[in-house]
């Protein structure tokens, strides 16, 4: 029974779509009739517009000038998409919008706020128009609001992707700048570690050293941990088995710059540093390294005779 | 596949060139032993270079290698684990700490003379 019930609904929606034929076909006609009335109100409803923007507290970032002018292109991108249905401009309008506001601190709360505002005030006026006849009204909405959604959607979908982008983009920069491998002397590397270390950025950590010893052929690698605030036991043993992985290809390492936190943490948790050749600080491992490369540095004797 | 061992001066190179196989391995092992004694040798080094991964049972056969050479008065030095192998062995927990390492036959040419010292002068010599 409760099948065949399923079933006839099921039979019995198509008919609905039909009878959006016509109005599809009216709509076209209804949708060029209330572009032509915002084109005559721009100027009133541009102002209303801005005027409500700065009334909402939205783009406090911009000034009014600003915001004036960019409510100018956005209410006439926005006519033009409800002329032609055509996203693709906006899109482009859009993306373009977020690239100069985004640096400038702006939310995309605010960027949907004053989209969201735009279609209010243009529903609004054409309330006040189409009053007297609610059936007319209520065509016109339907003309309207599909496609005054379709913009709000866009504009909102391309802010958040140009935003998404820009954080791809940063996140690529840091990677890049975060692990330099450096030699300061011949066999000699320093690999300097800024920042927190989570598994992955540990695991490319190793991955650079271990071909930096290949290509520079060193022999001692100091690492300076300095500027890592936190170390968990994943990352510690990570440091460790990179630690023998670089004994494996010839070269020993010397790590620096432990903090007092780091250095109770790493005893609490129990990682066995014993094979790890610990400085106190850079000038130290530097100086150690030198040590067992077999450099010797010495102050020329008549600076030495200023220092003393 | 067996593996060429050759003499320069006070030192044996032998360079792996394929994986092998667990019977080449100990076959390398044994010439290898045997060559010592009739060259004189005192150093060894053997060179893993083309080798893109490392098993336990090789790994072990080298530090056995490593521990003979001892005995029979020479010293063992493995050159040119490539990065990935050595992270992969390090994980594995394969770490060799008893064994000498280097990055390539030179550094393990120079490493067994500042080990040896009357090794590779010899070497240099022959």
């Amino acid at each position: 029974m409760a099948e065949r019930r399923r079933a006839t609904r099921r039979r019995a929606r198509p008919v609905v779509v039909p009878s959006e034929g016509p109005t599809g076909e009216s709509n076209a006609s209804l949708l060029r009739e209330l572009v032509a009335h915002l084109r005559r109100n721009r100027t009133q409803l541009r102002e209303t517009w801005a005027r409500r923007i700065t009334d909402a507290q939205l783009l406090t970032a911009m000034t009014a000038e600003e915001i004036f002018a960019e409510a100018t292109s956005v209410y006439d991108n926005y006519i033009e998409v409800l002329e032609t249905g055509s996203v693709e401009a906006l899109q482009d309008y859009a993306r373009n919008l977020s690239e100069r506001i985004i640096p400038r601190g702006v939310e995309t709360d605010e960027v949907l706020g004053i989209v969201l505002l735009l279609r209010d005030v243009l529903a609004r006026s054409l309330f006040e128009k189409y009053q007297s006849d609610f059936d007319l009204l209520n065509r016109v909405l339907d003309a309207y609001e599909p496609a005054a959604n379709r913009i709000a959607n866009t504009v909102g979908v391309s802010f958040v992707q140009e935003r998404e982008r820009i954080i791809r983009q940063q996140q690529e920069a840091i990677r890049d700048l975060s692990t330099p491998v450096l030699q300061v002397r011949e066999r000699l590397l320093i690999l300097p570690i800024i920042g927190a270390i989570d598994s992955q950025r540990a695991r490319q950590l190793t991955e650079q050293l271990l071909r930096g010893i290949r290509t520079n052929r060193a022999k001692v690698v100091v690492i300076d941990i300095t500027g890592v605030p936190t170390i968990d036991q994943t990352v510690a043993n990570h440091i460790v088995q990179t630690v023998e992985a670089s004994r494996l290809m010839g070269a020993s390492v010397i790590i620096t710059g432990l903090s007092a936190e780091i250095a109770q943490t790493l005893v609490t948790i129990g990682v066995d540093l014993s094979k790890v050749n610990a400085v106190g600080d850079l000038q130290g491992g530097i100086e150690e390294a030198e040590r067992l490369l077999g450099y010797e540095v010495t102050v020329r004797s008549e600076d030495a005779a200023r220092h003393t | 596949m067996s593996v060429p061992i050759l003499k320069q001066g006070k030192v044996l190179i032998a360079s792996i060139q394929t994986a092998l196989t667990d019977t080449d391995m100990l076959r390398l092992q044994d010439e290898l032993m045997a060559q010592i004694g009739r060259s004189r040798s005192r150093g060894v080094v053997v060179d893993v270079t083309a080798l893109d991964v490392m098993d336990s049972f090789v790994s072990r056969s080298l530090r056995g290698i490593a521990h003979m050479t001892r005995l029979r008065g020479a010293e063992t030095v493995i050159v040119g684990i490539q990065p990935e192998v050595a992270f992969a062995m390090v994980q594995l927990g394969i770490s060799m700490e008893d064994v000498h390492t280097a990055l390539d036959l030179e550094e393990g040419l120079a490493l067994l003379e500042s080990l040896g010292g009357e090794a590779e002068r010899g070497g240099g010599g022959g």
